[in-house]
C-alpha cells in the first residue's frame, strides 16, 4: 500500500500540488495485459474516466455532434425525414425571405433590446437600494425573486388574463370612469411584444436583481468610505466608481439575461401562441414549429442554425474578454 | 455599522447639525427621514408589482365564473368557492381527455423525481472527477460541456430525437428523463467542480494514504460532506424540470404531458367557454410545487442561482 501514492510530477503547473491519481495497483494490473501503445497513459486514473463516459457523452456526441449535425442539415432540403442532399444556401435564402422569420428577429430583437435595458436598470436600482441596510430586507428578496421560481407557462398564462382587454388592467381602468383608456397589448399586433416583454420582466428581474446585489456586496467598504470622505455624493459614487467596478458582474449577468432572451419559447406560446397573426413569434418558435408541426426540417434546421450563430455573436466576444488572456478549466 | 449609515446619510447630518444638535453616543436612525421614505416607498411600489399577479391569481382562482365577468379582476371575492380547483384538478378538458391537471400532475412528478436525483448523481461524480482526479483531455469535454450550455436547445433538439428512436424510447418518460440528464449536466457538473475543488485538498489525500479508492472517496467522503451543494442542486433541478415544457412538448406522447404542456393546452384550448376561475386555479396548481420549494429553501434558492448564473 505503500508505493500506492505518487506526486504529480508530469504536470507542475498546477497551482495546488495533488497527489497524482493513479491506482498503482489496477495500473501494473492492465499494463500487464495490454501491449499495445501506451496502456499505462490510457488506463491510468481509470475510475475517473469510467465514471466520465456520460459526460463525454453528452459533450461530443449531443453538444457537439448534435449541433454540427444540425448545421450540416441546415444545407440540405429535408422535408419530412432528414436527407442528405444539398442544396446550398437555399434554406436560408428562404428563410430570411419568409415574413414570419423576419418578424421574428424584428420581435426577438425589440424584446431583447427592451429586456436588456430595463432589467439592468431596474434590477441595478432594486438592487442598490436593497444595499443601503434596509429593513427586512429577505422579505423584500423573497418578493423580487418569487417569479423566477416560476415557469415561463405560469407567467404567461397569468399575464394574458391581467392583460385581457374584457377583464384586466383596461377594463379596471374603464370602470374607474377612463372609458377611452385602451390597453390591450395581446390584441394590437403593433405592441404585442411590449406585452410579452411586460411579462418576461416581471419573471426575470428578480434574478438580475440578486446578482447586482452579489456584485454590490463585493465592493469594498472602504471605497464608499473614501468617496464619502471626498465628498462625492452617492448617485456619482454609483455612477463613476462602484458601476464600473462591476463590469465583470455585468458582463456575467448581461450574458445570461441575453442567452435567455434567445430561447424564449414558452412565454409567447403561453401569452399568445404567436398572435395575434404572426405578431408576436420568436425564432425558437419559428424553429419548433417547422421542425415538429409543418415538417418541413430543412426549414427548421436552418432557423436553428441562426440562432446559434446569435448565440455565438454575443458569447465569443465574452468568451473571449473573460477567458482570452488566461487559460481557464 | 451605525456611523458608516449615518455618514452616508449626508442631507440628514447637516440637517442635524444647522438645528444645534451636537452628535453625541449613537445616533439613532430616524425612520421618517427623506430618504428613507424614498428608499421603502420604491421598494413597496415595486413589491406591489411583484405581488400584483400572485394575488390576482389567487383571487380569480376562488371566485364564481359570474362575478368574475361583473367585477374587476382585483376585487376581493364576495363569495370564496373551492370549486375551480376541484375542476382544474379532476375534470378540466384538454381535447378529449377530462380529467383534470392531476394526471398532468403526476407525469410531473414521475418525470421530475428519476431527472432529478439521476442528473445529480452523474454530474456530481463528473464534477469529483473533475475536481479530483483530473485526466488528461477532461478539461477538453468540459470545456465542451460548458460552452454547450448557451447553445439554443433547438439546435440539439432533432439530433436527440433520433438517438432517442434509436434506442426504442422516443415519447416515453425514461427518454425525457434522459434529456433532462443532459441538459441539467453542464450548470450541476460546474456547480459540482466548483465546490468539490473549494474542499481542503488535505482531506482528499489523507483519504489517499488510507489506501481509499475513487468510489470509496465519492460515496464515504464527499458525499457526506457536501449535503449543502446536493441541496442546492435538487432546488435548481426540481424548479427548473418541473417547469420545463419545450423537452416535454418535443420528447414526450400526449399521455405522459408534463404539467406545464398540460396547463398551457387547457388554459389555451379554443373549444368552449373560457372559465378563468378554473383557468387561475390550474395555473396555481402548476406553479404551486416550484413555489413551495422556493419559499421553503430561502436562502438555498438564492445560491443555487447565484451558483449556477454567476460562475457560469
Amino acid at each position: 500500500m505503500r508505493g500506492e501514492f505518487a506526486y504529480a510530477m508530469t504536470r507542475p503547473e498546477r497551482e495546488r500540488q495533488r497527489f497524482a491519481p493513479i491506482d498503482i495497483k489496477e495500473e501494473t494490473l492492465m499494463t500487464s495485459q495490454a501491449d499495445a501503445g501506451r496502456p499505462s497513459r490510457l488506463l491510468r486514473n481509470l475510475s475517473a474516466k469510467i465514471a466520465s463516459i456520460p459526460m463525454m457523452l453528452t459533450a461530443v456526441v449531443i453538444f457537439l455532434g448534435g449541433t454540427l449535425w444540425t448545421v450540416v442539415y441546415s444545407f440540405t432540403n429535408s422535408k419530412l425525414l432528414p436527407r442528405l442532399s444539398y442544396v446550398g444556401l437555399d434554406q436560408y435564402e428562404r428563410l430570411w425571405a419568409a415574413p414570419r422569420w423576419v418578424v421574428s428577429i424584428q420581435n426577438l430583437a425589440i424584446y431583447g433590446f427592451f429586456t436588456l435595458v430595463f432589467s439592468l436598470v431596474m434590477g441595478f436600482v432594486l438592487a442598490a437600494l436593497m444595499d443601503q441596510k434596509i429593513r427586512f430586507e429577505n422579505t423584500f428578496r423573497t418578493i423580487f425573486l418569487y417569479p423566477f421560481a416560476l415557469s415561463f407557462i405560469v407567467t404567461g398564462l397569468v399575464w394574458q388574463w391581467i392583460l385581457n382587454p374584457e377583464f384586466g388592467i383596461q377594463s379596471v381602468v374603464r370602470s374607474l370612469g377612463f372609458t377611452g383608456f385602451t390597453f390591450d397589448p395581446l390584441y394590437d399586433s403593433d405592441i404585442v411584444i411590449y406585452g410579452i416583454l411586460i411579462a418576461g420582466l416581471w419573471q426575470g428581474t428578480g434574478l438580475v436583481m440578486c446578482l447586482l446585489l452579489a456584485g454590490l456586496r463585493g465592493i469594498d467598504e472602504d471605497i464608499w468610505k473614501a468617496a464619502r470622505v471626498d465628498g462625492i455624493p452617492v448617485w456619482r459614487t454609483y455612477l463613476f466608481i462602484v458601476i464600473p467596478m462591476m463590469r465583470p458582474v455585468f458582463i456575467t449577468t448581461l450574458v445570461i439575461i441575453a442567452s435567455g432572451i434567445v430561447r424564449v419559447y414558452d412565454l409567447v406560446v403561453a401569452q399568445t401562441s404567436g398572435g395575434p397573426g404572426i405578431a408576436s413569434e420568436v425564432p425558437a418558435k419559428y424553429v419548433y414549429d417547422y421542425m415538429f408541426q409543418a415538417q418541413n426540417l430543412g426549414q427548421g434546421f436552418a432557423a436553428s442554425t441562426m440562432m446559434l450563430v446569435t448565440v455565438a455573436i454575443i458569447i465569443v466576444p465574452w468568451a473571449y474578454l473573460e477567458f482570452g488572456g488566461r487559460r481557464r478549466g | 455599522m451605525a456611523d458608516t449609515f449615518a455618514l452616508k446619510d449626508g442631507p440628514a447630518l447637516a440637517a442635524a447639525r444647522k438645528a444645534g444638535v451636537e452628535p453625541a453616543g449613537r445616533r439613532p436612525r430616524r425612520m421618517l427621514s427623506g430618504r428613507n421614505i424614498m428608499i421603502y416607498g420604491t421598494l413597496f411600489v415595486a413589491a406591489v408589482y411583484y405581488l400584483l399577479p400572485l394575488y390576482v391569481m389567487i383571487v380569480t382562482s376562488i371566485k364564481g365564473m359570474p362575478e368574475i365577468r361583473l367585477g374587476n379582476i382585483f376585487s376581493p371575492p364576495m363569495e370564496i368557492t373551492l370549486e375551480p380547483w376541484a375542476k382544474a384538478w379532476a375534470s378540466a378538458c384538454t381535447g378529449l381527455n377530462c380529467d383534470g391537471l392531476s394526471r398532468g400532475f403526476w407525469n410531473s412528478v414521475r418525470i421530475t423525481v428519476p431527472s432529478t436525483l439521476i442528473s445529480i448523481l452523474i454530474a456530481s461524480i463528473n464534477g469529483y472527477a473533475l475536481a479530483n482526479w483530473k485526466f488528461k483531455g477532461a478539461d477538453v469535454f468540459f470545456t465542451i460541456l460548458i460552452v454547450g450550455a448557451f447553445i439554443p436547445y433547438q439546435v440539439m433538439l432533432y439530433p436527440i430525437v433520433i438517438v432517442l428512436r434509436e434506442m426504442g424510447i422516443y415519447g416515453t418518460l425514461t427518454g425525457l428523463v434522459i434529456v433532462h440528464t443532459i441538459f441539467g449536466m453542464p450548470i450541476l457538473t460546474l456547480l459540482f467542480r466548483n465546490y468539490f475543488a473549494s474542499l481542503p485538498s488535505e482531506l482528499f489525500k489523507a483519504a489517499r494514504i488510507d489506501g481509499a479508492g475513487f468510489w470509496q472517496i465519492y460515496f464515504r467522503i464527499m458525499l457526506p460532506m457536501s449535503l449543502p451543494i446536493f441541496v442546492v442542486a435538487m432546488i435548481l433541478q426540481v424548479t427548473g424540470i418541473w417547469n420545463d415544457f419545450l423537452f416535454g412538448v418535443v420528447f414526450t406522447r400526449p399521455e405522459y404531458y408534463p404539467m406545464t404542456v398540460q396547463l398551457n393546452n387547457i388554459v389555451n384550448s379554443v373549444q368552449g367557454v373560457k372559465e378563468y376561475n378554473v383557468n387561475m386555479a390550474a395555473t396555481l396548481l402548476t406553479g404551486a410545487v416550484p413555489l413551495i420549494v422556493y419559499f421553503v429553501s430561502g436562502r438555498l434558492f438564492v445560491r443555487g442561482i447565484a451558483a449556477g448564473a454567476v460562475k457560469g
